[in-house]
């Protein structure tokens, strides 16, 4: 059977508000690949992740999931996105099962109750990450890293093909970094394709088959992990696609919708 | 005096007070949690040029209200998804223009503005037969649809980006809100009056939040404490003489006020135990402190989690047990 790549993007460009943060980026992932989107502040990488999953808008390029063109796709359920932690614990409480259980609700109809298996599959997504003796706790009664470990497993507990995962690091202790890169690594040998967006590798490095480097939301460097160095330092010698070479950061804004 | 209790009139008010006390706190829940505890005033303010056409043309004000709430509702969240910077101020606008035009049609009616008072503060002992029947409706399509769309309506209120990313239609989910939190207003609007409606939503949710460590419990816990308070504010009301809306409201907040100072204290206990994060490397320095007894369960100092081992919180100092071959001693954390 011929296998369409769970990611595809062609030329794909992404303006918020007039300006461009992504541009002209074209890479794919294959089943059980893991890659990370590396770059610095503004480089436009958690733009360009939302933008997968449809959180900001695709200006310019195609991207397909699973072989399906993005705006026509439908099968949500294959793809789980974790965004970078906000206030879990503001609002009305609620408990770590509470918001794992809602990871399911792609593959939930409404007024139908979850089924014993769908509760299992919760309860394994909160022991996944180490929180099952905190289940029954208020989310906001845990401390940052484990509200970041609550928004992997709400994710897991959905059962996705393709993870798409925005700064799982930031904020994020050490010991919290190790279990999330142990889940993910978990998910990856059980055949998940897996998208992270990081600032560094860290934790992650063991798990990463490939890097994709965003400056300015151009790639300088598409390959394995352990040539990042190089190849990010001489960008434009490495980049075959690149006919223009790069344009100093104070003329980017100016050039268009693309 | 049980005569009182049992005459038609209380009954029919008793039951008006129980649905509305349990279906208002249901939808406010997920107000609270959109930040949108003011949703149900603004509604109530619109609901009032319902009133006041069902007062000019001749049909019950109940019909005309649910109505208009319910436009007004789905106004609301167009200009609130349209994202526009100027949407705090068109809530505004339809707020005032709400509640101005009700005024005027009132007065074109013929009636006055005395007769928008029933509508504005509640008249629960002037409800009809007939009224009691639709709010009985009304007011269980809200229960029903709030408990039963519990997992949906809880993941859009809560993380709305994760449930649209996860193919969750957010938009009708969102609108099903408003649009539920509109007729609750229509049918509290006899019960409390289209002013204080939003009292009976919000009050109930925050006193509840205070104890649960669940959504789903503070939900419940809600509806329960808004029908307590509807059922002894209509009692009060009728053995003290006072107005049944304000009774209702002035019962649900003293319930309120009772018990802060205990959430109070439960909040400030569960945010000093929030566990901190480890480091890599924990720290080596011994504690400076004489310790007479050693830090376990129950001496008395709070312990909180700090990665894989205890702190226990000493004079505003963390020590943490570390043992070695000469005995154990205290390390600064």
């Amino acid at each position: 059977m011929n296998q369409a790549p769970p990611l595809a993007l062609a030329d794909v460009g992404v303006v918020l508000d007039g300006r461009p943060i992504v541009r002209d980026v074209t890479f794919d992932v294959q089943p059980g690949q893991v890659v990370a989107i590396l770059g610095a502040n503004g480089s436009g990488k958690s733009t360009l992740l939302k933008a997968l999953v449809g959180l900001n808008p695709i200006s310019h390029g195609s991207v397909l999931l699973f072989g399906t063109p993005q705006p026509r796709f439908r099968d949500w359920a294959r793809v789980g996105y974790v965004p970078q932690r906000s206030n879990l614990g503001t609002g009305v409480p609620a408990t770590v099962r509470e918001v794992v259980a809602s990871g399911r609700i792609a593959r939930r109809r409404p007024f139908v109750p979850m089924s014993r298996h769908e509760h299992d599959l919760v309860d394994h997504a909160v022991d996944l990450v180490g929180l099952a003796g905190r289940a029954t706790h208020p989310v906001s009664t845990l401390s940052g890293g484990q509200q970041q470990r609550v928004l992997v497993a709400r994710t897991l507990a959905g059962e996705p093909d393709l993870l798409l995962l925005d700064e799982p690091n930031a904020g994020v202790d050490h010991a919290s970094q190790l279990a999330i890169a142990e889940t993910l690594g978990g998910r990856a040998d059980a055949g998940a394709s897996i998208v992270v967006v990081l600032h560094e590798l860290g934790p992650f490095a063991p798990l990463i088959d490939r890097v994709v480097a965003l400056r300015e939301g151009r790639i300088t460097y598409d390959g394995p992990p352990d040539q990042l160095a190089e190849g990010a330092a001489h960008a434009h010698h490495h980049h075959d696609d690149d006919d223009h070479g790069p344009l100093p950061p104070m003329q980017a804004p100016l050039e268009g919708g693309r | 005096m049980w005569d009182l209790l049992l005459a038609p009139f209380m009954i029919r008010a008793v039951i008006a007070a129980a649905v509305t006390g349990l279906a208002a706190p249901g939808i406010g829940t997920y107000l609270v949690q959109r930040r949108l505890s003011l949703l149900g005033d603004g509604i109530g303010h619109i609901t009032v040029t319902g009133v006041a056409l069902g007062l000019l043309t001749g049909t019950s004000p109940t019909y005309t209200a649910v109505v208009v709430a319910v436009l007004g509702a789905l106004a609301i969240e167009l200009i609130r998804t349209s994202g526009k910077a100027t949407g705090d101020l068109a809530l505004a606008l339809l707020f005032y223009g709400g509640i101005a035009g009700g005024l005027v049609l009132v007065q074109l009616a013929g009636n006055g503005a005395f007769a928008l008072q029933a509508y504005l503060f509640g008249s629960i002992t002037t409800i009809s037969a007939d009224d009691v029947v639709v709010s009985l409706v009304l007011a269980g399509i809200v229960i029903v649809a709030g408990l039963a769309l519990m997992p949906q309506l809880f993941a859009v209120s809560h993380d709305e980006d994760f449930a649209r990313a996860s193919g969750v239609p957010v938009w009708f989910y969102n609108t099903l809100v408003s649009v539920l939190a509109a007729v609750t207003v229509s049918v509290a609007m006899r019960t409390v009056g289209l002013l204080l409606v939003s009292a009976l939503m919000i009050i109930p949710v925050a006193t509840s939040q205070q104890f649960s460590r669940s959504f789903r419990s503070t939900m419940l816990f809600a509806m329960v404490g808004g029908l307590l308070a509807s059922l002894g504010g209509v009692v009060i009301s009728a053995f003290l003489n006072l107005p049944p809306g304000a009774t209702i409201v002035l019962v649900s907040l003293a319930g309120f006020v009772a018990t802060s100072p205990v959430g109070m204290l439960l909040h400030r206990r569960r945010r000093a135990q929030v566990p901190y994060d480890a480091d890599a490397l924990p720290l080596h320095e011994a504690a400076g402190e004489r310790h007479r007894h050693e830090h376990g369960p129950g001496c008395g100092h709070l312990a909180v989690e700090h990665g894989d081992h205890v702190d226990y919180v000493h004079d505003g100092h963390r020590h943490a047990v570390h043992v070695t071959g000469e005995g154990q001693h205290y390390d600064e954390h």
